[in-house]
């Protein structure tokens, strides 16, 4: 299987994506001369030209809200917003309009935008740019969020939302673009709630998704120099979410840690957690926990940004204080 | 700025035809006023009462395969572009055979085939829509355009100015109207816009733009097919200002302290259907008879649509989440949950 990274294997979806369908397009800022912020779309340039890649003014509610109606008349637009942090500015177009027309009207009409952006800290980026809202179109009823944490899911998962006629949030990082992992070859689909058991273990099941997948999997490899065997599971969608995979691994392991870039009030984590308990409730031998970033806005400064993020060693910690590790 | 134009003159029965329409949209609105007031029809409605010339004038520019998108005042809107009244009446009613099978009300009409797509209720949040449903026609090479209308109150939204720079941008088969009616909801223009001419404001997009008259719905006729010729030639977007006046408040729950009665009076006496109704009476093309016919005609339309509205079934409670998505939600619909379900 061909090595690719995370990134490549956007531009890869794209690509065959935008070969098969001439109603693909890709709009967003900076994408067609500048070549992409995260260089997503600079390979795309030569091969598509101006009239599908097409740069937009830096205005994201009027991508969002394009998009959208290109999408309601027929078309399947790629809306590229450079950032999750800028996607503040499209949430109504995102919330009030691309979730709520299909619904609203009845179904008498879709709206089968693609929206990708980035999140990620740990850039030094700073408080308005380091941030992770997945939960603000998780909540949402109408909307698709998927957070691949590999190359090989982020073109399944992107090549399965060409492939639907719902509204997809898709959610890549920043941290994750230069990543390298196996890749099929083709038009090999992921499908949107299917959960993926990345590394199996017998006493404590990670839960995790996009870049804190990383993490789970270091932490993991610690773990077992130590003689526990952890289970890695990545959600790669998070509405809809596979429920069933991380209840089962809940089962088998009796014990589950969820792993999370957003600041953990009232975030994912919460739901997983909320749902595996009811679910699970008589196989726990303690409550699922939490561990995400540390409820502040993004520092600047090194030390102070990386002290905000999980990492392996607070993994750890938090599984010492479960009584996981002894 | 206008620019000439060569189209033959409206014949009788198109004129007949646009005063039967604006006479449909005020017998819509005051039988929807009446079953509100009965309890009957419950959310926010807003009446387009004083504005049916602005409808029927933009839609009788139209062809039918053209689309047009409105703000949440959107009854006549979607009347004008052909919805049915009984469908519409029974939206207004809750009920499963209305336009969107009851799950929009009175702010969110849609009708496909009719091309009325959507009553939206965000103020502004319709025009990037619309920008885009007109940009997919360009990109597919179809010849059909987009009309999207909104309120003077739109004009200071920043969705306004990004819609216009984007169509202008990418040449977006679109005109936008705006119907000023003085008040964005209970705020006078001068007081929610440091600049009350809508033209002005337009100029800064390279947009040609032109006010109209809105009382008067064969100007509005004669405005839009203007600026229909400009923008499906290929020249980009449009803009058309409507002058014309709301006759009831913004909304059923309004005690319009905001506006003195010398101004109503005022715009009353500028009725758009009186004052089309008289002007076919001077030029013979409408009879005291024939008028009372049609009025009568219109009635009966509307008191058939209310029955259809309340024999109707309201929508089963399955409905509630049904269609939430198009496609299934997921491969494994077994597996995968989107919420935590009650126990």
């Amino acid at each position: 299987m061909p090595v690719r990274t995370y990134l490549e294997a956007i531009t890869d979806a794209l690509r065959e994506e935008m070969r098969r369908n001439p109603d693909v397009f890709i709009m967003g800022e900076d994408i067609y001369a500048y070549g992409g912020s995260y260089a997503v779309t600079s390979n795309l340039a030569d091969e598509f030209g101006p009239e599908r890649i097409r740069d937009t003014p830096i205005a994201e509610g009027a991508i969002a809200g394009v998009a959208t109606g290109a999408a309601m008349a027929g078309l399947r637009p790629v809306a590229e917003i450079m950032t999750i942090n800028f996607a503040l500015l499209a949430l109504d177009a995102i919330i009030n309009h691309a979730a709520k027309v299909h619904y609203m009207f009845g179904a008498r009409i879709k709206a089968p935008v693609i929206i990708r952006t980035a999140g990620g800290a740990g850039a030094q980026l700073g408080a308005t740019h380091a941030q992770n809202f997945e939960v603000y179109f998780a909540h949402v009823p109408g909307l698709k969020v998927v957070t691949p944490a590999t190359p090989a899911d982020a073109k399944g998962l992107l090549l399965a939302a060409f492939r639907q006629d719902d509204p997809v949030i898709f959610i890549e990082n920043t941290g994750l673009y230069r990543t390298k992992g196996e890749v099929p070859d083709g038009d090999v689909i992921v499908p949107f709630g299917s959960a993926d058991v990345k590394r199996e273990g017998k006493d404590v099941t990670l839960i995790c998704y996009s870049r804190q997948f990383l993490t789970a999997m270091q932490a993991a490899e610690q773990l077992s120099e130590m003689g526990i065997e952890a289970e890695v599971v990545d959600l790669r969608s998070l509405r809809p979410w596979d429920a069933e995979t991380v209840i089962n691994s809940v089962k088998k392991t009796n014990r589950g840690l969820i792993i999370e870039e957003d600041w953990q009030s009232y975030g994912i984590g919460a739901e997983i957690a909320a749902t595996v308990t009811r679910e699970a409730f008589d196989w726990l031998d303690g409550p699922i926990e939490r561990l995400g970033l540390v409820e502040a806005p993004m520092p600047y400064a090194r030390d102070l940004e990386r002290a905000a993020m999980p990492s392996p060693d607070k993994v750890i910690t938090r599984l010492r204080e479960m009584g996981v590790v002894r | 700025m206008a620019v000439a134009t060569t189209h033959k003159p409206l014949t009788k029965a198109q004129l007949l035809h646009m005063l039967r329409q604006m006479l449909l949209i005020r017998e819509f609105e005051d039988k929807t006023a009446e079953w509100y007031a009965r309890g009957r029809i419950a959310g926010f409605v807003h009446l387009y009462n004083g504005q049916e010339a602005c409808a029927v004038g933009v839609v009788a520019a139209l062809e039918p395969q053209d689309i047009l998108m409105s703000h949440y005042r959107d009854h006549g809107h979607a009347l004008a572009k052909g919805a049915g009244t009984k469908e519409a009446m029974a939206e207004l009613f809750g009920k499963e055979t209305g336009l969107v099978k009851g799950k929009g009300g009175s702010m969110h009409f849609f009708d496909y085939q009719a091309g009325h797509w959507g009553g939206y209720a965000i103020v502004g949040g319709h025009l990037p829509l619309a920008v885009g449903v007109a940009f997919a026609y360009k990109y597919k090479k179809e010849s059909r355009i987009v009309a999207v209308v909104m309120g003077d109150g739109t004009t200071p939204n920043g969705y306004f100015h990004e819609s216009l720079n984007f169509a202008k941008l990418w040449e977006a088969p679109v005109i936008f109207i705006v119907e000023n009616n003085l008040y964005g909801m209970g705020t006078a223009l001068a007081v929610h816009s440091a600049v009350v001419e809508m033209t002005d404001k337009v100029c800064a997009y390279d947009i040609p733009a032109e006010r109209v008259d809105g009382m008067d719905v064969v100007a509005v006729y004669e405005a839009t097919r203007r600026a229909v010729e400009h923008v499906r030639d290929g020249k980009g977007p449009y803009f058309l200002e409507l002058s014309t006046y709301r006759f009831r408040g913004h909304s059923m729950a309004d005690p319009q302290r905001y506006r003195d009665k010398e101004e109503v009076a005022e715009w009353t006496h500028r009725d758009p259907i009186l004052h089309m109704r008289q002007k076919l009476m001077e030029e013979g093309l409408l009879t005291e008879k024939a008028a009372k016919k049609m009025e009568d005609d219109v009635k009966r339309e509307i008191e058939e649509a209310v029955r259809f509205a309340e024999a109707s079934p309201a929508p089963p409670l399955e409905a509630l989440t049904e269609d939430i998505y198009a496609s299934p939600v997921s491969a494994n619909p077994e597996a995968a949950i989107i919420s935590t379900p009650s126990a």
